[in-house]
């Protein structure tokens, strides 16, 4: 189908997008790498009065690290960051999960701070973020305010995020030494959106694991901090034991919806499996 | 803020102008008004890939970018890279290895698998089919498309 009719600005300056924003909240959509946005908009599930569109802002441009804490503007694509070096070396989480995020043509338009705004519950970035206890920049006339990852997502496609709000840019805390991570999904073909997914992220030695975080997504209405399953495998050893308390924890606290295309059944038991592989994994990487 | 907007753009290195709703997307632009029919529209939303088209370098969904948004860019279609040869290695192992049978998902693949190319390497299969992913053929099952694709890697990027 065709989109809707709608106005179109290009604003150059970032004040000018939240100006914009705050005129016309409710009634106009930021267009980034539009990815989401304009499927929606050609199934006209969609019909904002105005697309403000943000590509030309340079403001919410590239990925630095400052005080061990990287930071990825809103407008960063997700193809910049699979090839960042910065991201392979201080965010091994999203560069392992970087490759599962859709296909090279919507990579090369998708932004990081689409994903994260869009807040889509089989998305691997909002599930990192909450993983890596991230935080975001949200930016309106009215000023600007930080947000842990780990309360932002408020359900489906809902967040923290006010009509007359911008995402600005993420920050990150970059891994620290000894800590290691992993990231594993079950898609039905490779780049869709994940049945189940997961995000592990601990300090290891030997084979304990400290300062646990384990991430869920895929089946719940947002990225689930999987605290059950996190505090399970909390300073012990990696063993058999604490592979089936972490999965039985999981098991107690991942309400999934169950589709046509997995049961809730078969999305709690897919969490479980990847869970003790990405362990295994992390383990294995040293 | 207005529905429509005059834009300026090159399209296979011809400049073009034009004023264009907003609404219109990338391909309906080059297909309706350029009448350059070879970029398809399958899904229109994308997840088919019929409608890749290369912008400033870089294959993208043409259905999900708006013409008004290629303002300034540099586009390329099957059309141009047909015309300027880029793609005739392409073409002659599809052809060669049947890697089409309707044809409507062809430019498409084509542009992703110039795209790969690019890389400078060969690449496995499960590469190759990974980066197709993205891309639909509801008739050859792939296997043929991946073959082709090998083929022209196989004799360009010889060790």
């Amino acid at each position: 189908m065709k989109a809707p009719r709608f106005s179109y600005v290009r604003p150059e300056s970032l004040d000018s997008v939240l100006e914009l924003l705050a005129e016309h909240e409710g009634e106009a959509r930021i267009l980034a790498g539009g990815q989401s946005l304009m499927p929606t908009l050609n199934m006209r599930l969609s019909e904002p009065r105005l697309l403000i569109d943000i590509n030309r802002i340079d403001a919410l441009k590239g990925i630095s690290l400052e005080d061990g804490t990287v930071r990825i503007g809103a407008l960063a694509r997700h193809a910049e960051v699979l090839e960042s070096p910065l991201a392979a070396e201080h965010l091994p989480l999203i560069a392992d999960a970087m490759p599962h995020v859709a296909h090279v043509a919507v990579r090369n338009r998708g932004t990081f701070g689409g994903s994260i705004a869009l807040a889509d519950p089989a998305a691997e970035l909002p599930a990192c973020a909450v993983a890596l206890n991230a935080s975001f920049v949200l930016a309106s006339t009215r000023g600007r305010r930080t947000v842990p990852a780990r309360s932002f997502f408020h359900g489906l496609y809902e967040t923290e995020l006010a009509e007359d709000e911008l995402l600005v840019e993420a920050r990150i805390p970059a891994i620290a030494p000894g800590y290691r991570s992993a990231f594993m999904e079950f898609a039905r073909r490779h780049g869709d959106f994940a049945l189940a997914g997961v995000c592990c992220h601990a300090r290891v030695e030997g084979c304990v694991l400290r300062d646990v975080s384990l991430a869920c997504f895929g089946g719940e209405d947002r990225p689930r901090f999987a605290a059950a399953a996190s505090a399970a495998a909390e300073g012990r050893a990696w063993s058999e034991e604490v592979k089936d308390a972490v999965k039985a924890a999981l098991g107690g606290e991942l309400e999934p919806e169950g589709t046509f295309h997995a049961s809730a059944e078969t999305r709690v038991h897919l969490a479980q499996v990847l869970a003790a592989r990405a362990v295994d994994r992390m383990l294995a990487a040293g | 803020m207005e529905e429509a907007a005059e834009i300026a753009l090159t399209v296979n290195g011809e400049t073009v102008s034009a004023r264009v709703e907003a609404r219109r997307h990338l391909v309906d632009f080059l297909r309706l008004d350029l009448g350059l029919t070879g970029s398809r529209l399958g899904c229109e939303h994308g997840v088919c890939g019929a409608c890749t088209v290369r912008v400033d370098g870089a294959i993208v969904r043409g259905c999900l970018m708006l013409a008004v948004q290629a303002d300034g860019a540099d586009v390329w279609t099957i059309e141009g890279l047909s015309d300027a040869g880029e793609i005739a290695g392409l073409q002659d192992a599809f052809v060669a290895r049947n890697a089409l049978q309707c044809g409507y998902c062809t430019p498409g693949m084509l542009l992703t698998a110039a795209e790969m190319l690019k890389a400078g390497r060969r690449m496995t299969r499960p590469e190759i089919r990974e980066f197709l992913s993205g891309n639909f053929c509801r008739c050859t099952g792939y296997h043929a498309i991946v073959d082709a694709i090998e083929a022209v890697m196989a004799e360009r990027f010889r060790d």
